[in-house]
């Protein structure tokens, strides 16, 4: 080949790398926020469309009427809700059952690891209700899930009531190709991880579940219907999942076909869609669903019922009515209407949902943002580690050594070992010390995890400095060269995997990590760059975070209110993790911030 | 070797004349007047019957049975049967070419609900299913069966061609001959079932056509596709099979069975009213029986009369079976007697509920789920359920599946009452990619009142590309799996083999009193392989095209290029020089 390459052409080019390797690194990082910013600017996006042809052309006609019946029903469940102090099993299970469904129920039972203080909850015992209507002359091998979680309080009740009116009304069609199966579900995700767990007969989180009696074939598809109001002012689509799965875009289009054909406000991220994108309002309201979304998917948490449904490669999506103070009100008819059009598309299905795509970014419900427009951003952050790595000092380090006798790699090796030691102290010490924690501190179990989490962190950043002097005494030129450029290389192959499964968390975390772990040397003014490092930790990110969505949601905290969020949001993460399987926080423990500390340690080699 | 742990309690094949002296003398007596009479000439007779059963569903059962019996013999050396009265000549033709001993096909649509409806009449599994016995004089099975079912495929309008010997199994114990004759030799079986098989009105036309009256008279005019497909569940079949002639058995004839079974919603269709009537059903009445028949006739099943239902017009007629374990009441309508149409000259069943049904607890039981998650491997469960309070009983559960689900053998488990049961007998041929499903056979003791649980993992193939079907995300289907038993039977079975008896309790032969044969087919899976996004070929095209281009280019060039060294032109003189000392045949100058 290097006959068509022109050697001296090429010499060229890596001269010219090495000596303007700062000032491409900054462009590029400039460009890659840019870019990222410019993805929400209508122009440069693309507009929705249905793919799937078997829901495209053929609008179905929506006959259902019973909005009414379904309202008087809320309140009777309501009532029956009260005499048994939750969920009024069998009320439900006679309910169904007059309606010509076979009716199933499966109890549960979990014990969280810690108390979980924003929904008071430890030891959960529940009950989910499901009822399946056979579709006529199907052999049981497809369903499709309509899930409605039976809350605590006030709440959801006409979500319940409207699913059971939809039964009644679905019961009398003859037109079903796939069974549908109706679900009400107790203490919300918990619920619906019991009963996909028992409908999968799997048991990934350690959940106590009585297995299930009636089962229906292949789940196609979900819906999860929220609704605490008779009547309401829009509808709101949610759509991310478990760790920042999303379900397939045509579910988000039959949606938005349907509140357009009835004429339902609808929502995404509870934002409006506006139509002035030439003026600067326009773009910032675009660009906010669209970062609202990112940060969403970025805590890798499940934002409804649906999110869990997306493991077991089910397309789903919740639906959740909003009671604002519009004057253009919405009745339950219609809303019936909009599920009963969206069920009816979804039965006509022949293949699963996969002509469209499934990773992407919606700045408004009529415009989306493609993996192959939106990758570009988080590629030319990712490619200043590679840039870096190429720097010649790093370049010529790294082929010492590979040299066996070389000490390079064992100075390198101890800290990489500690930090990551310190990830694994990070990710198992507060669930596992919380006992000792609480007895030795007037602390509650939940604040005893958290807090343990952040003194480990803290403690992380005092550890490792010395290791190397003990090991092979002064830290040679050579050393830090090494750690960084094995730093750079891990940091830029985690950043990527992540990028790849979950864009929004690979670009938070690059956004923060790379300029920092690009330019950090040892003979950098310590004190200076320390307080720099700390503030683009890992941690720091996820209190940035936090303020910038309560900012974005318009309910903006104090700082004091924004701590308290952030220790939540903390006891969350670990809490999905343990109940839900969520890998945002086994991520950033194992994964991350060891990366992070290893850079840590070279601002401290000497 | 072929029967290893003595399926004789199974074993079916047991000739179902009983003879004793009394019967002997009776033989004798009925002979001389078939030989006197002229009907008997002809050795042939049809039989029609419809069968209607409320459900504890609140939903209604009509099963339909038209049965031809032919006093000849097809399969004899020499003798070509070339006249045919009432037996269909497409279907006689097929049982001479192709030596068929035994032909049982059925197409149904929908899922039979056990936990609901308690058992069919004749169980059959979603989508096709055929299995046929050939004689043992054939030599080449697998040629005959190939072009067989290319024949059945075009008589009954199906995509039968598309069993082939990736999906046909020869289960070692499971199907049983049920007519005349002793085989045991498994090799001349062969088993297919097409769970995709979507089943119409194409497949009800020509079904139709093989009855000798049609649908012109008789209970056939009943079978409009309009309802029958308007319906929760609905199945035709067509079984042929060699019978005793009469009670003793002493010649052969040919029985052909066609049935149609059909479940209809009274939920959907009565908008909230529970009742119904034949019109409502079939959208006809019946005015006469057909004239070809020796006997017509339609039962209804009153046991649960009247806490349960009216019917109207009542008969006198009432006839005992015992049916599936159950002994039965039912009101006989013979449709051959002028009296039964009454003076509006048609007879227009009506019923109509009063109570509300429960789910019944069938004793046998089964269904099937494949569980796991991701596109890698999963595990397939089959639960069966016993719920007799007192009896175990040992049923066989035969599973065939496709190749491209990698049975992982060796985590094969059975449990009952979470204690390991082992299967007493177990038959596996594993699969060969692209040319043989697994085939699993299994004789399990399933202990009283209890659920019996099967497992076994699986790993999902990659398949080539072109394998795939053209709707690969719709997933791939695993046939239903089949359980036969001998049910502990709570009345005794009637074991006597009587003409006169309805043909409805008359299909499956009874050997002993105290149970009775079921069958069971579980729902059919819906398996997602892992599928390429079918767009990629375009890319995959276009990046091999330019790594090619760029690649081959490079190294073509490196490789043909010639070397040389550049070197200064000769001065004008010397070229002319040499091309005089070219002429001469003298070295030349350089």
């Amino acid at each position: 080949m290097g006959l068509l390459s022109d050697p001296s052409r090429r010499k060229v080019l890596t001269g010219l790398l090495t000596r303007l390797n700062t000032p491409i690194c900054i462009v590029c990082y400039l460009a890659g926020i840019v870019w990222f910013m410019g993805l929400a600017f209508e122009p440069f996006t693309l507009r929705t469309y249905m793919s799937e042809n078997a829901m495209g052309s053929t609008m179905v006609e929506e006959r259902f009427s019973s909005g009414e019946r379904a309202l008087s029903l809320a309140k009777e469940f309501d009532a029956h809700k009260r005499k048994a102090g939750g969920m009024p099993v069998e009320w439900l299970v006679k309910a169904m059952q007059s309606r010509g469904l076979e009716v199933f129920t499966q109890s549960f039972s979990r014990k969280l690891p810690f108390p979980d203080e924003n929904k008071e909850r430890y030891m959960v015992r529940g009950t989910n209700v499901y009822g399946i209507l056979r579709a006529p002359r199907a052999p049981r091998t497809e369903a499709l899930v309509i899930t409605a979680p039976c809350s605590p309080g006030n709440t959801n009740n006409q979500a319940v009531a409207l699913l059971l009116a939809l039964a009644q009304y679905f019961r009398n069609q003859i037109y079903w190709a796939k069974d549908i199966i109706f679900l009400v579900n107790e203490h919300d995700l918990i619920g619906t991880q019991a009963w996909l767990e028992g409908y999968h007969h799997t048991n990934i989180t350690g959940m106590e579940y009585s297995p299930l009696q009636g089962r229906a074939g292949s789940i196609q598809a979900a819906l999860s219907l929220e609704l605490s109001s008779d009547v309401i002012t829009s509808l709101d689509l949610v759509l991310e999942g478990l760790n920042g799965q999303l379900p397939n875009l045509d579910l988000a289009n039959l949606f938005y076909a349907f509140c357009q054909k009835l004429g339902v406000l609808c929502t995404i991220q509870g934002k409006l869609q506006r139509n002035d994108w030439d003026t600067a309002e326009g773009y910032t309201h675009a660009a906010q669903t669209m970062m609202l979304m990112v940060l969403k998917q970025a805590c890798g948490r499940s934002w409804g019922d649906h999110g869990l449904f997306l493991r077991y490669h089910i397309e789903a999506a919740s639906v959740r009515g909003i009671n604002s103070f519009r004057h253009y009100k919405t009745d339950a008819t219609t809303i019936g209407r909009l599920l009963e059009g969206m069920v009816r598309k979804l039965n006509n299905l022949l293949e699963r949902l996969h002509q469209s795509y499934f990773f992407y970014l919606l700045p408004s419900l009529s415009r989306f943002v493609s993996i192959g427009y939106y990758m570009p951003a988080f590629g030319l952050l990712a490619v200043i580690l590679l840039l870096r790595v190429s720097f010649p000092g790093l370049c010529h380090c790294f082929s010492v050594s590979l040299q066996p006798s070389s000490p390079g790699v064992l100075t390198v090796l101890t800290p990489v070992v500690i930090s990551h030691l310190t990830g694994v102290a990070l990710y198992l010490l507060p669930v596992h010390l919380q006992e000792m924690a609480v007895e030795h501190f007037p602390v509650s179990e939940t604040e005893a995890v958290v807090l343990t989490a952040i003194a480990i962190y803290t403690a992380g950043l005092a550890l490792p400095h010395n290791t190397q002097r003990l090991l092979s005494g002064e830290g040679t030129e050579q050393g830090w060269k090494v750690l960084k450029l094995t730093a750079l290389l891990y940091l830029a192959v985690l950043l990527g995997c992540t990028a790849l499964i979950n864009f929004s968390l690979g670009f938070i975390l690059a956004v923060t990590l790379v300029p920092i772990t690009a330019s950090i040397t040892p003979h950098m003014p310590k004190a200076l760059y320390a307080l720099v490092m700390v503030l683009l930790s890992p941690a720091f990110t996820i209190l940035y975070c936090v303020f910038i969505y309560q900012e974005l949601i318009e309910a903006p905290v104090s700082v004091s209110e924004g701590w308290m969020l952030f220790l939540s949001v903390i006891s969350q993460g670990i809490l999905d993790h343990a109940l839900y399987g969520s890998l945002v926080y086994p991520l950033l423990a194992l994964f991350i911030y060891p990366c992070w500390l290893m850079f840590w340690n070279i601002l401290f080699w000497n | 070797d072929s029967d290893p742990v003595g399926f004789d309690s199974l074993d079916l094949n047991e000739r179902r004349g009983r003879s004793t002296d009394a019967e002997l003398d009776r033989r004798d007596g009925t002979r001389t007047s078939e030989a006197l009479t002229p009907a008997a000439a002809a050795r042939d007779e049809f039989q029609e019957e419809l069968v209607i059963r409320p459900l504890h569903s609140g939903d209604i059962y009509a099963s339909f049975q038209f049965r031809t019996l032919w006093d000849t013999d097809f399969l004899q050396e020499g003798q070509k049967v070339s006249h045919y009265r009432l037996f269909p000549k497409s279907l006689g033709q097929v049982l001479s070419k192709f030596s068929v001993r035994e032909l049982h096909i059925s197409f149904t649509q929908g899922f039979w609900r056990t936990m609901q409806w308690g058992q069919p009449f004749i169980p059959s599994p979603p989508g096709a299913e055929l299995w046929v016995w050939f004689h043992d004089t054939v030599s080449d099975v697998d040629g005959n069966w190939k072009e067989l079912t290319n024949v059945l495929s075009g008589i009954f309008c199906a995509s039968l061609n598309f069993i082939d010997l990736t999906n046909t199994v020869q289960p070692s114990a499971s199907f049983k001959p049920l007519g005349l004759g002793n085989a045991t030799d498994h090799r001349f079986l062969r088993y297919a079932t097409l769970p995709r098989e979507i089943v119409c009105t194409e497949n009800l036309t020509p079904w139709k056509k093989l009855l000798p009256c049609g649908s012109k008279a008789g209970l056939a005019v009943l079978l409009k596709s309009e309802k029958l497909f308007h319906s929760s569940f609905h199945s035709q079949a067509v079984h042929i099979r060699p019978v005793c002639q009469d009670e003793q058995c002493t010649s052969k004839a040919w029985e052909l069975r066609q049935t149609l079974n059909v479940v209809f919603d009274l939920y959907t269709a009565g908008q909230g009213k529970k009742e119904w009537s034949l019109f409502k059903m079939f959208s006809r009445t019946l005015t006469e029986a057909c004239p070809l028949a020796t006997s017509s006739k339609v039962y209804v099943d009153i046991t649960d009369n009247p806490e349960l239902f009216e019917l109207s017009p009542a008969t006198p007629l009432l006839s005992q079976a015992v049916v599936l374990g159950d002994r039965r009441t039912y009101s006989v309508f013979d449709l051959t007697r002028a009296e039964t149409f009454g003076q509006l000259r048609s007879l227009n069943l009506l019923l109509r509920w009063k109570g509300d049904g429960e789910m019944l607890r069938p004793l046998l039981h089964a269904e099937r789920y494949v569980a796991g998650f991701g596109l890698q491997t999963g595990e397939i469960h089959t639960v069966i359920y016993n719920n007799h309070p007192y009896r175990a009983f040992p049923v066989l559960l035969m599973d065939s599946v496709p190749w491209y689900l990698q049975l992982y053998i060796h985590t094969l488990t059975v449990t009952s009452k979470s204690r390991d049961n082992k299967p007493s007998y177990i038959h596996y041929q594993p699969a060969k990619d692209r040319h043989r499903p697994h085939l699993l056979e299994m004789l399990i003791q399933l202990p009283p009142h209890s659920m019996t649980e099967v497992t076994v993992q699986f790993e999902r193939a990659l398949l080539k590309w072109t394998e795939y079907t053209p709707d690969p995300n719709h997933g791939f289907y695993v046939g239903s799996s089949v359980v036969s038993a001998l049910v502990p039977s709570m009345v005794a079975m009637n074991t006597n083999f009587t003409q006169d008896q309805p043909l409805f309790s008359s299909f499956v032969p009874v050997k002993e009193e105290s149970s009775y044969f079921v069958r069971v087919y579980t729902e059919p899976l819906l398996v997602n392989l892992p599928t390429p996004d079918f767009s990629m070929p375009y890319n995959v095209i276009c990046l091999t095209c330019t790594v090619v281009a760029v690649g081959y280019g490079s190294f073509y060039n490196l490789l043909t290029r010639t070397f040389q060294v550049d070197e200064p032109s000769l001065p004008l003189a010397k070229r002319l020089a040499n091309l005089i000392r070219r002429i001469r045949g003298v070295p030349l100058l350089t």
